[in-house]
């Protein structure tokens, strides 16, 4: 028995040896994603001040604690520049994919949530802590709407994935799309309300963004979470991240299905 | 020396040859840095749709802080941006090539690629900066005119000093990377706003410790002759070239400890 | 058994000042969550100017280690290493202008600009003169078959040429000493043959001092008259080629040609029958400079058949130095 607890005291013990260098790169994502956070509250609340009343519903505090709810989801919500899939479309890969039986995507999205989810507890819950030491932070109050915000969460990891790679596979037609992939991201962060809220939008933007799946991606997971929206308004937030997720979905088979198309007329 | 800025002059030039033979993905960079600059100019606008003042400024001010930071951190990402690969030029070799030739280690690594595209977001910061001065009614006297030359100048030197301050960092940190962004595009975040935003230990942090705010924002109370506040005096803004200065004594500092360590671990 | 480090021949010859003196030098490197590794060990050796001097040693034996020290891109852990006289630390700019180096696995070339380019911008580096450029870049793309390929992006050239290239490179600026690791790795018979003629070419017009790593002996046979074995970071060997094969105790082989088909040459003493081709015309026969020498296997093989050629081949280098290691270890 000791020695049965011996070797798995070993094995866990190797394993977190072999995490050093992923601490390390952890210690670092939480230090700078620290500092954005505090330059981006600094803003939102500047303004709040500024204006001399809540702004759109956000006080001091309702702010600040939007912006470290966007530090504790950017980490798992992908909006930069992920370009496997269309690396692997350069490099022939991608050929490899469509022999397996499941849809390349679907793959892809599978390894992207857990990534995320990993990311939600090692990068977003530091965030958090230190959110709340620096600021403080609001939740959402009822166990209805924690479990809306979880999902918001992850249909949002989804909506972010599906976006990014719809934008990947632009690389079936273009030979370089890196360009491309940094406008995406730049379009993306912006509308999702990564560094204002979107409620703060002026009426036009607002309308923009909301033809847009970008707010489900940042916006409403924040909304839900901190207890800006609750009850039907944050069920409505909901549907329209599953709205998404669908419609997201269905392009990026077709999407796929032509770029299979063209790779097999081109002989690729 | 004068021979040694000769062979950089080459190697520069010949950095801008190679981009001109991707014309096309040129083109798409060009327009998605064209495109950052928006977006960020876009936030501004937001953020002052819902309030008249913000920190203190209101939004031509803001507009004036906005393009200086931008113009001064665009021109040194696009001079020395690169620096902050550092571990995929000691990965691919590049560092011990460098060693190699009769030229400083850092002047190559600072030569070694110049990206143009950023010139996209250069001349987004060049339009709002003229924009601002004239919605400002900025006269041009020997103050504003020699604050915003010192202003574009240092500041952009300061912005650099930065880069290179992190790529001798990633020497020796593993996953310096990301640490690095935090000074450099964390500090040209917090150039982009006014410091009376930031609390008292924050503002001093960007003003005394990582002088973000020597590139724009006290360059800018000189130029419009606003008041400033507490670790925010806008007499403070002469002193830019000292706060160049201080951080190129700290880049120069890590960058040689950086290759005395490479040095001395072997990369 | 020892292997005894033999002086090398020239050591004492020349009387100019060593190009290369390492004297007890040492690298130890300390690794995260592992033991200290020693990569060179008190190494002390000197190489005179105008000696090609083959660097050989197993994968990790502290080749590439030795070389970083002697080029300033590594500091020693004790010891010293001058190179052309100067403290490669202290002096690695000046060092730079007088040793050309050729990392097989590391380019020295702007992989996205044409070869041309590449030149034109060591030769700013080095600041030479415009006329001194020309001539020299001249002179190297025709010694090194360069001109088809000088319009040509690096990325786009074949191994070899790009091997060529960067031989060309390192030598744009005339350097007294040049430093080659694994100058010709992958490549193919040919490139080989040609960069290996270019570089004798170069020793014997300039009296260029060559130093060399390599795992291919026949860089080894062709160019070098002394050969430094390195093996767990200490010299193991110092000497000839010859000399080399001697201390190990390699074998020879005897071939011999018969003035008719005859039966295989078995039984002559300490000699082993390796073969024969055209129904025994041609018979290869080794044998240890140890136990017997060729005249007398000669002589053996006079008494039983008529010759009417022999030729008696170099040891096998690999051999050799798998010898050497095995017996060091």
């Amino acid at each position: 028995m000791r020695a049965y607890l011996r070797t798995y005291w070993l094995l866990a013990r190797a394993g977190f040896r072999r995490q050093a260098t992923y601490r390390m790169a952890l210690a670092a994502g939480i230090f700078t994603n620290s500092v954005f956070g505090v330059v981006r509250a600094s803003i939102l609340v500047g303004a709040v001040t500024g204006a001399g009343a809540a702004v759109a519903g956000y006080d001091a505090l309702a702010v600040s604690s939007y912006a470290w709810w966007g530090q504790v989801l950017l980490g798992s919500v992908s909006m930069w520049g992920w370009s496997e899939v269309a690396d692997r479309v350069r490099t022939g890969d991608i050929a490899a994919d469509f022999l397996r039986p499941v849809p390349p995507y679907l793959t892809y999205l599978a390894v992207d949530l857990g990534r995320a989810a990993l990311a939600l507890l090692a990068r977003g819950a530091p965030m958090l802590l230190i959110g709340a030491l620096y600021s403080g932070i609001t939740f959402a109050t009822g166990a209805v709407e924690w479990v809306l915000g979880l999902t918001a969460v992850a249909l949002a990891v989804a909506v972010g994935f599906l976006g990014n790679y719809l934008v990947n596979c632009a690389a079936f037609w273009l030979v370089e799309i890196r360009g491309l992939l940094m406008a995406y991201s730049v379009v993306a962060t912006l509308l999702a309300g990564l560094y204002v809220p979107v409620h703060w939008f002026p009426e036009w933007l607002r309308i923009v963004a909301a033809a847009t799946p970008f707010p489900s991606l940042i916006q409403t997971p924040i909304d839900i979470l901190s207890g800006y929206a609750a009850g039907p308004a944050a069920v409505r937030a909901v549907a329209v991240q599953v709205g998404w997720v669908l419609a997201l979905g269905v392009a990026g088979a077709l999407a796929t299905a032509a770029g299979r198309r063209r790779l097999e007329v081109q002989g690729g | 020396m004068a021979s040694g800025f000769t062979a950089y002059r080459a190697i520069l030039r010949s950095r801008v040859r190679a981009q001109q033979g991707y014309r096309v993905s040129f083109a798409t960079d060009l327009f998605a840095t064209v495109l950052t600059g928006l977006a960020e100019l876009l936030e501004v606008y937001v953020i002052f749709h819902n309030t008249p003042r913000l920190g203190g400024l209101d939004f031509d001010a803001a507009l004036l802080v906005f393009a200086l930071a931008n113009l001064t951190f665009a021109a040194a990402d696009l001079l020395v941006g690169h620096c902050d690969r550092l571990p995929t030029y000691v990965r691919e070799g590049r560092i011990d090539v460098f060693y190699l030739r009769p030229l400083s280690i850092l002047g190559q690594l600072m030569t070694s690629e110049v990206s143009l595209r950023r010139l996209g977001r250069i001349s987004v910061a060049v339009v709002v900066l003229g924009i601002a001065l004239v919605r400002g009614e900025v006269a041009p006297t020997p103050t504003t005119v020699g604050m915003l030359a010192l202003s574009i100048v240092c500041g952009t030197a300061l912005m650099a000093g930065l880069f290179v301050a992190v790529a001798g960092l990633q020497f020796w940190l593993v996953d310096g990377r990301e640490f690095a962004n935090a000074f450099t595009y964390g500090g040209a975040y917090a150039a982009q706003q006014s410091s009376l935003v930031f609390p008292d230990p924050v503002r001093i942090f960007f003003t005394f410790v990582v002088p973000a705010a020597f590139t724009a924002y006290l360059p800018t109370l000189v130029i419009l002759g606003e008041p400033g506040g507490d670790f925010a005096d806008p007499a403070l803004a002469w002193w830019l070239p000292a706060a160049t200065a201080w951080v190129w004594g700290v880049a120069l500092l890590t960058w040689r400890h950086g290759v005395r360590h490479y040095q001395g671990a072997g990369g | 058994m020892s292997v005894e480090p033999v002086r090398p021949v020239s050591a004492s010859g020349p009387v100019s000042a060593p190009i290369v003196a390492v004297e007890g030098l040492t690298r130890v490197f300390r690794r995260r969550g592992a033991p200290a590794l020693t990569a060179v060990d008190a190494m002390t050796f000197r190489i005179a100017p105008g000696e090609a001097v083959g660097y050989i040693g197993a994968n990790g034996a502290g080749k590439s280690t030795t070389i970083k020290m002697l080029t300033g891109i590594l500091a020693p852990t004790s010891g010293t290493a001058r190179t052309v006289g100067l403290d490669p630390m202290r002096d690695r700019r000046e060092l730079a202008r007088r040793v050309g180096v050729v990392f097989g696995q590391r380019s020295q070339l702007w992989w996205d600009l044409p070869l041309r380019e590449s030149f034109d911008l060591l030769a700013a580096i080095h600041r030479l003169d415009r006329l001194r450029a020309t001539r020299r870049t001249g002179q190297l793309v025709e010694l090194l078959d360069l001109g088809p390929t000088l319009a040509q992006p690096v990325r786009s050239l074949s191994l070899g040429q790009r091997m060529r290239a960067e031989v060309a490179a390192a030598l744009l600026h005339e350097p007294e000493l040049v430093i080659l690791d694994e100058p010709t790795i992958g490549l193919d018979v040919l490139s080989k043959a040609r960069l290996r003629e270019f570089l004798i070419q170069t020793r014997r017009e300039h009296g260029t001092t060559l130093l060399l790593t390599t795992h291919d002996m026949g860089d080894i046979e062709r160019l070098c008259d002394r050969v430094l074995v390195v093996d767990h970071g200490r010299l193991a060997f110092d000497g000839t080629l010859a000399g080399l094969a001697g201390t190990v105790g390699a074998r020879r082989v005897l071939v011999v040609d018969l003035d008719r088909p005859s039966e295989p040459l078995h039984g002559i003493p300490h000699t082993q029958w390796l073969g024969a081709e055209g129904e025994g015309v041609r018979q290869r026969l080794a044998f240890d400079p140890a136990d017997t020498t060729a005249a007398a296997v000669l002589a053996a093989v006079s008494e039983r058949v008529t010759l009417r050629d022999l030729s008696i081949e170099e040891p096998d280098i690999e051999d050799v130095v798998r010898r050497i290691y095995s017996a060091s270890s």
